[in-house]
């Protein structure tokens, strides 16, 4: 068996430090599954957007009989009131992605003001935030949510605040990390002896570095969210007005779907919301990857004993 | 000394967990508008007796500030209040419900603890090998899937084959304790089973990424260049050191181990803590709602707590 062992910590191939442009491309050609994911969600987001005009049948409109099974003009069957599914899906990943979206930018504007200021800040602001996130990451998200939602009564708005509020615990925690990193940096310091203000500082110098790991963390909270949405409307807690993905699923389930024979009417909204949720966790985890220093660390593989290559160089030897 | 002062100090912050945790309770169900919520005692079709009780046992005519401290006092003697829906005690209710979930939630998540650690350790070292691949996308595909639609594919798929609702057959009278355990463990197989899929996802994904940082030390190349066979490294210089990270994310997973069962037991009927949740939200009981969720919680902070002090006795060096 011939070893070729390189020097340790030697990079396999050096590359150039990246641009941002650089870090996308990087990213799409080490995870080509991140833009299979990107490609994906762009699809259900313009189908979503356009639900009014690409939808076949109208969202109430009884087209055939109860639970029809597939045909041609309807691949995908019926559902218990004769209502197409094709039609639900549509308009059912239209008000999952709003109240994936709309959750999600509650909670970082939360997580984000709250990282933002522990890690800024430091000190005694720091601790008492970081204390508050500690509790609040323990304490289980969905019971929760039920409690409130339940106490709150059903309705698209108090879902997507319910969500919001708690779901702001991990991005927190990310951007703290990174403003605490950022706020030592040598730039960070001369503007500040050059008299910037804080919030000059926050948002001039601070914000656009920690942009890019925001978004990774977004796209990671929009995929909780619209599970969190699936969740609580299966539990009769979704807004009995608007049809989501989960309250399709909730309303198969209830009108007993499954003991009709019509698979249809049950598999295909639990799909999609699968393969939204996979998605950003596939576009997720390669953004996070690529814009991580830490991960960027070269791995010795066990089997062949070659240097996996690194994406660039580290941040901290700039 | 700092052992033990680590031990105080999570004991101490999972303490002040529980107390915040009680408290968001009493401000959510009290401070809540509308009296059919914060009521205790406006239980439906009760006696005058049971109402006149319920208001003296937790003080309802006092002030907010006075009901807190009967509310903490009631607690401590695990007087939750009585249920809307059968006007039993709710301690007694979470008492059955709780012994039904847990057999059921421990065999799922054994079964995703020994698969997924399994499959982890395999995907780290076969990196770059189509059975990454392959694992890596089974694992994120069950992690992406809706549990409650999870298990309804599993009813789809096993109807007729295993019993897809409830703990037990009605039509046995009489049974044996081996028939009985029998059909148990039979109705519990769909339910652990769809929760053990969703984990396995999670933490395969998790024990890779453990391992793979593992892996990529000094001392496993170390262990290698001493000729160490394959399973020997894995065994004992790499699984042991990925163990760190595996056992906090874990617990980090027990929130959504807490989510699972409350879908799962929907989906299947089982009568435990999660359905119970469920039926408390369809009947407004809100006594058994904030009974069942103290419970849920309480029971997350306790198992983190434990997870704090395994992951203490793998690695004393932190504090």
């Amino acid at each position: 068996m011939s070893v070729v062992l390189h020097e340790p910590g030697a990079v396999a191939d050096p590359e150039p430090v990246p641009s941002r442009g650089g870090i996308l491309w990087n990213t799409i050609r080490r995870r080509p599954s991140a833009a299979v994911g990107a490609v994906v969600l762009s699809l259900v987001v313009i189908a979503a957007v356009l639900a009014p005009w690409i939808a076949p049948y109208g969202l109430h409109d009884q087209v055939g009989p109860v639970f029809g099974p597939p045909s041609w003009s309807h691949p995908l069957g019926l559902d218990d009131g004769g209502i197409d599914m094709v039609t639900l899906l549509v308009w059912g990943a239209r008000i999952s992605l709003v109240v994936g979206f709309a959750a999600t930018l509650v909670s970082m504007i939360i997580g984000g003001a709250i990282g933002v200021l522990a890690g800024y800040f430091g000190g005694k602001t720091d601790s008492i935030l970081m204390r508050i996130t500690d509790y609040f990451l323990v304490i289980p998200d969905v019971p929760l949510m039920i409690v409130v939602a339940a106490i709150w009564g059903p309705s698209l708005f108090h879902i997507v605040i319910v969500i919001g509020i708690l779901l702001w615990t991990s991005t927190a925690r990310v951007i703290r990390a990174q403003v605490k990193s950022v706020r030592e940096r040598v730039y960070v310091k001369r503007a500040r002896s050059l008299g910037a203000g804080h919030a000059r500082i926050v948002f001039r110098h601070v914000l656009p570095q920690v942009a890019p790991l925001l978004i990774a963390n977004t796209v990671l909270t929009i995929a909780v969210a619209i599970f969190d949405e699936t969740a609580l409307s299966f539990l009769g807690l979704g807004d009995p007005s608007r049809v989501s993905l989960g309250k399709v699923i909730e309303n198969a389930f209830q009108r007993a779907a499954i003991s009709s024979g019509a698979w249809w009417a049950i598999v295909p909204p639990g799909a999609l919301v699968a393969v939204v949720i996979l998605s950003c966790s596939l576009i997720g985890g390669a953004l996070e990857d690529a814009l991580n220093p830490r991960l960027r660390v070269a791995h010795v593989s066990a089997r062949t004993f070659r240097l996996r290559p690194l994406v660039g160089r580290s941040d901290s030897s700039l | 000394m700092r052992g033990a002062d680590y031990v105080v100090k999570r004991t101490a912050f999972a303490l002040v967990t529980i107390f915040v945790a009680v408290s968001i309770n009493f401000v959510l169900f009290r401070l809540a508008p509308g009296s059919a919520v914060s009521n205790l005692s406006r239980v439906p079709h009760a006696t005058q007796e049971l109402r006149q009780a319920l208001k003296r046992q937790f003080g309802l005519d006092k002030s907010r500030g006075r009901q807190y401290l009967i509310y903490l006092e009631q607690l401590t003697r695990g007087n939750l209040g009585v249920s809307f829906e059968n006007e039993q005690p709710v301690s007694t209710n979470l008492k059955t419900a709780i012994l039904n979930t847990l057999p059921m939630v421990a065999l799922g998540t054994l079964f995703a603890i020994v698969v997924g650690t399994l499959t982890g350790v395999i995907a780290a070292w076969r990196r770059g090998t189509p059975i990454e691949g392959a694992t890596v996308t089974t694992a994120l595909g069950f992690y992406s899937m809706p549990t409650h639609w999870l298990g309804l594919m599993l009813v789809i798929l096993f109807t007729g084959i295993l019993p897809t609702g409830g703990m037990t057959n009605d039509f046995l009278i009489n049974p044996s304790f081996w028939t009985h355990a029998r059909d148990v463990l039979s109705h519990m197989v769909l339910p652990s089973l769809t929760l053990g899929l969703v984990l396995f996802g999670e933490y395969t994904l998790i024990v890779r990424s453990a391992m793979l940082e593992t892996l990529g030390e000094d001392y496993i190349l170390t262990a290698r260049a001493k000729g160490l066979r394959p399973w020997a490294i894995i065994r004992k210089h790499a699984l042991r050191n990925a163990m760190l990270p595996i056992v906090t994310l874990v617990a980090l997973s027990l929130g959504y181990i807490v989510a699972g069962a409350i879908l799962i037991e929907t989906v299947f009927s089982w009568p435990g803590v999660g359905r119970a949740v469920y039926d408390a939200v369809l009947n407004r009981d809100y006594p058994m709602l904030q009974g069942a969720f103290l419970f849920l919680t309480i029971s997350v902070v306790f198992f983190n707590l434990v997870a704090d002090l395994l992951y203490y006795k793998l690695d004393p060096r932190i504090t």
